[in-house]
């Protein structure tokens, strides 16, 4: 198990350097890994790397249907493509493209979705995805990660790589707070650990992971304790974990940066009501469209605060 | 023309008989748009794609992306009678179980190069692959095919930006002009306007040619290899139903399910091209 992280900092790294520099490696490493940007480039970081991998990256202008439609050409003569735009346009936009150019089509993809949910922030409500690891886990035999820290996104670009399939990996693009060390290891279809508790499991992926970590905090003082897993790995999930702690705990509060329908939540109910029926609360974005505004204003208007997770475990009546 | 016509005409008629004959056994299916390709598959299966039937994935091979998917029947034909997979097979066509969907899957036939029929994902896939040999310094030619409906597609055009601005000079599109689309004539629908103006104006190397001619088409791919800085479109002037005057005649002649005067007319054209290339009438 992981040490909680006695303060809740943000590291050093934004995730979009991170992203920048492991494309950066891989594309040096292997000729085959091909990355490619839809006039995000400099949104990414990865203008930054450009005159080093030329032929490795290819700026593909604001047609993301084309796009995810090329990744599949290079993919079908054994490329690795990359793709990157933000996580509403690499999945509302591009949905019938990835489904049957990628998926049906049985290729090879890696695609980042980036600007995840409120951290779109001034973007809004056309660029502000709560539905994207819905769609993406609706796929046949797609892998859906969040990943919650910069550790984790250079882990996770660097083992897809070796992996075939499609696998989408949804990130903010700035700083995260940091989880991990740099030799932590992540496995597909694993969650994480972070802290161990008797009265309520809080399954969380993304930036709500540090918030719940945080509520666990609080809960403690209240006399309730929480183990916090960092379920990155949506699909596939780890089905032992949620029943294990399920079974511990007898009550489980999911919260995600994501529509409570389709992600994260209705993931772990999914898995909890075929396997061990557990009265659970989803925390997270509930029939609504995205808006403008900071992310605090935006975690606060969608509910998606350390308050909103205490909240939803008090409803629970645990004690 | 360096190349030996009888046997393309040849080629031609078995690949339109072989066409006929799947689509009746099925009872129903993409008559006008399978017959229309008949040609310019002639030509290239016959004449100028390097392929091995014996390794539907060799490396070196050039490669075939129908993005105009409803016209698989045609291409299945084509396969077929390159040896890719047992003339039987042909007769699955669409039915329960079959490696031959009616859009083609690449993970169910031997030679298909990629899953299409979602139209205008096809070309972007066929750039895809052009791109790859260019950025790998590979010779290998990648030949598409698009339908003159299929060009109402947004990504069809954001393809072709893509090809011209990459100067994908081994990327070959060919446009099957024939005029009508599922619920009537294009003009009608959304008129395409002039497509040879169209595809010069995104700065592709562009040729239009009479699409039931073997000679123009293979000359006009020798004219776009013999070119190397553009993407080359390829317009064949065709006629939906091509090869059939009866089913050239028919208004409606998308997706046929045939009526009683249909059946006599496509049986009298299969008996007729059969006795054209001295088959047995059975």
């Amino acid at each position: 198990m992981i040490q909680t992280p006695q303060s809740y900092e943000f590291d050093k790294i934004e995730m979009r350097q991170v992203y920048a520099n492991t494309i950066l490696e891989l594309a040096k490493n292997n000729s085959n890994v091909i990355a490619l940007e839809a006039d995000l480039m400099s949104a990414i970081s990865t203008n930054k790397i450009n005159g080093q991998i030329p032929k490795q990256l290819i700026n593909c202008g604001i047609m993301e249907a084309n796009m995810v439609g090329v990744a599949a050409g290079l993919a079908l003569t054994g490329k690795i493509p990359f793709l990157h735009t933000f996580a509403q346009f690499a999945t509302r936009r591009a949905f019938d493209q990835l489904f049957v150019s990628g998926a049906y089509a049985k290729l090879n993809l890696k695609i980042l979705g980036s600007d995840s949910g409120v951290t779109a922030e001034h973007n809004g409500g056309t660029h502000m995805a709560f539905e994207d690891l819905g769609l993406v886990r609706l796929i046949p035999n797609s892998h859906v990660f969040e990943v919650s820290d910069g550790t984790m996104l250079g882990y996770m670009l660097r083992k897809v790589e070796k992996e075939y399939g499609i696998h989408y990996i949804r990130t903010i693009r700035k700083n995260a707070v940091k989880l991990y060390d740099e030799n932590e290891v992540f496995e597909t279809g694993k969650g994480k650990v972070l802290r161990e508790g008797g009265d309520v499991s809080l399954i969380a992926s993304g930036i709500m992971v540090a918030e719940s970590l945080k509520a666990a905090d609080l809960l403690h003082k209240m006399g309730i304790d929480a183990t916090v897993i960092d379920m990155y790995s949506i699909k596939p999930i780890d089905i032992d974990l949620i029943v294990k702690y399920a079974s511990k705990t007898k009550a489980v509060v999911t919260a995600e940066n994501h529509n409570i329908i389709g992600g994260l939540g209705s993931a772990v109910a999914e898995v909890l009501s075929e396997h061990c029926p557990t009265r659970m609360r989803r925390v997270g974005v509930k029939e609504q469209f995205g808006q403008v505004g900071k992310a605090d204003y935006l975690k606060e208007f969608y509910n998606l605060t350390v308050k909103d997770i205490i909240d939803a475990v008090k409803e629970l009546k645990i004690k | 023309m360096n190349t030996n016509l009888p046997n393309l005409e040849t080629f031609r008629d078995e690949i339109r008989l072989m066409t006929l004959k799947e689509l009746h056994q099925l009872g129903f299916g993409h008559y006008g748009g399978s017959l229309s390709i008949v040609e310019v598959l002639a030509v290239l299966y016959g004449e100028v794609m390097k392929v091995n039937p014996r390794n539907p994935k060799w490396e070196e091979r050039d490669y075939f992306i129908l993005s105009k998917g409803h016209g698989g029947p045609a291409l299945y034909a084509t396969l077929s009678l390159k040896g890719f997979f047992p003339e039987e097979i042909l007769y699955t066509l669409n039915q329960n179980g079959t490696t031959l969907p009616s859009h083609p899957d690449r993970n169910l036939t031997p030679g298909v190069d990629m899953t299409t029929g979602s139209l205008g994902q096809g070309i972007s896939a066929a750039v895809g692959v052009a791109l790859s040999h260019k950025l790998s310094d590979k010779g290998n030619y990648t030949f598409s095919l698009v339908g003159d409906g299929e060009l109402n597609e947004g990504q069809c055009w954001e393809a072709f930006q893509f090809a011209s601005h990459h100067k994908l000079n081994q990327l070959f599109v060919f446009v099957d002009d024939n005029k009508k689309q599922l619920d009537g004539l294009t003009k009608d629908i959304i008129d395409p306007l002039d497509f040879e103006e169209k595809f010069k104006a995104f700065g592709f190397y562009t040729i239009k040619v009479d699409g039931s001619s073997l000679k123009q088409i293979y000359e006009a791919i020798e004219k776009g290899k013999a070119q190397n800085d553009k993407p080359v479109a390829i317009i064949l002037d065709t006629v939906k139903g091509q090869g059939v005057p009866y089913l050239e005649e028919k208004e409606n002649n998308h997706h046929i399910r045939p009526n009683q005067e249909d059946e006599t007319a496509i049986l009298a054209a299969i008996t007729q091209l059969e006795n054209k290339l001295g088959k047995a009438v059975t």
